[in-house]
């Protein structure tokens, strides 16, 4: 499992981080804390074409995206 | 293939539109939405340079800022932020200005000569997409302009205010503005139809996240198209629209405002492009999200105003006419370049993580 803090970054900052976690080996799962709107749809279009499910929870300005193999 | 992005599409389409739309309602031709032409006519309006042809408080820019600005207040996107490295933010403004005057344009007025058969613009494409492709590898290495924080409301506010203001004393005192009376500056569209226009744009590119340089990076980066077909949007629409009026006209010469010095046009737009990438979108992208209340793209954008000041107050920018014809950038301005790029290597080696900068 992977957790990445991506909060107060903006694109493609998020997404790039998502990616090296991907590139890392693969993770079953990845958690995402973001509270940049793009990066939420920036990481859900990133995982699918990656192979994980993705979903998403909203608290105030920040995301919780969770990435599953 | 993947999925096309229709919100995407919409806005290019938009845009594009809106770019042969103003043109034929005065703008200059193959200029119809150029944020980089757009905000060196205001710097010039504001007398910060004084050349006589670029002077004109453009209302293209507060449309497409208050676009953005109502559209992200409708959708609750506003959020005034700041705090991500602003200094570094104001330094590559600056630098992305000097290379868009030198290529004379921006990454969307490149987009609309390319439609308009400018072939310049191809070699300026060139270069944007390998300055884009250079910035890719120092995101790819984890480089970031660090981390923004929320701010208090008014910070959000003062850009969208601050063009509010300037565009409502252009029409209510507009002694107090230089405009120019021939060249450029001296073309434009009915006030009210340029801002009406950039305002439905600015509104749409909000939603859509339209970037120029965002097409070519996140398909480097992540083979993500969404973007992309924003920019070939914009493309197809202007080339349709120059086909259907009979004013394309495929070539290097007798191009309008542009100039056919090829390398250093390559070079202003590899600058551009690397810039854009540090800074996390192309120029309109910058305005557009200092209307959603970014005070780092805020930031950027004041930049880019005193880089439009330095480039014409310096004698870097372009001349539009042939090589031939005494065209091209001069010495100063392809020392500045030269500069700009060790400016953007150095940003982008000091924001590496730790680890990596050995």
């Amino acid at each position: 499992m992977a957790n990445i803090d991506a909060r107060g970054l903006v694109c493609p900052m998020p997404a790039a981080l998502t990616l090296k976690a991907i590139k890392s080996g693969e993770p079953k799962e990845i958690v995402v804390l973001a509270d940049d709107p793009c990066a939420l749809e920036n990481i859900t279009r990133l995982a699918e074409t990656s192979g994980y499910r993705v979903s998403s929870t909203k608290d105030g300005d920040e995301y919780t995206i969770t990435l599953k193999k | 293939m993947k999925k096309v992005n229709w919100t995407v599409v919409l806005a290019g389409i938009a845009v594009g539109i809106a770019a042969v739309a103003l043109t034929a309602l005065g703008n200059p031709a193959n200029m119809g939405f150029c944020i980089a032409c757009f905000l060196r006519d205001i710097a010039g309006g504001m007398k910060f340079h004084s050349a006589g042809v670029v002077q004109y408080i453009r209302p293209e820019i507060a449309g497409l800022v208050l676009g953005a600005f109502a559209m992200s207040l409708i959708t609750k996107e506003f959020r005034a932020k700041s705090g991500a490295s602003p200094v570094t933010r104001f330094v590559l403004g600056v630098v992305i200005m000097i290379g868009a005057l030198a290529f004379l344009g921006c990454p969307l007025r490149m987009i609309i000569r390319l439609g308009g058969g400018d072939l310049n613009a191809l070699v300026g494409l060139a270069g944007f997409a390998a300055g884009i492709g250079v910035g890719v590898v120092f995101i790819k290495k984890g480089f970031a302009l660090k981390r923004n924080y929320s701010m208090g409301g008014v910070e959000g506010y003062i850009l969208p205010a601050f063009m509010a203001v300037l565009l409502l004393l252009a029409v209510l005192v507009p002694a107090l503005f230089a405009s120019s009376e021939s060249g450029p500056g001296s073309m434009h569209a009915p006030i009210i139809a340029s801002f009406a226009i950039a305002l439905v744009c600015g509104a749409l590119a909000q939603r859509a996240r339209l970037c120029t340089a965002g097409g070519i990076r996140d398909t480097i980066l992540f083979g993500d198209l969404k973007l992309l077909w924003g920019f070939l949007a914009i493309f197809a629409v202007v080339l349709a629209g120059n086909l259907f009026l009979g004013k394309f006209k495929l070539g290097f010469t007798g191009q309008p405002v542009a100039h056919n010095d090829h390398i250093w046009n390559f070079v202003g737009m590899f600058v551009v492009g690397w810039a854009s990438a540090l800074a996390g979108g192309c120029p309109l992208r910058q305005l557009i999200l200092a209307g959603e209340g970014n005070g780092d793209s805020a930031i950027t954008v004041f930049g880019m105003i005193a880089g439009a000041a330095i480039s014409h107050n310096f004698g870097l920018a372009g001349t539009a006419k042939l090589v031939a014809d005494g065209g091209g950038v001069g010495l100063n301005g392809r020392i500045a370049l030269i500069a700009c790029i060790a400016v953007c290597l150095i940003i982008s080696l000091v924001n590496l993580p730790k680890a990596q900068k050995n």
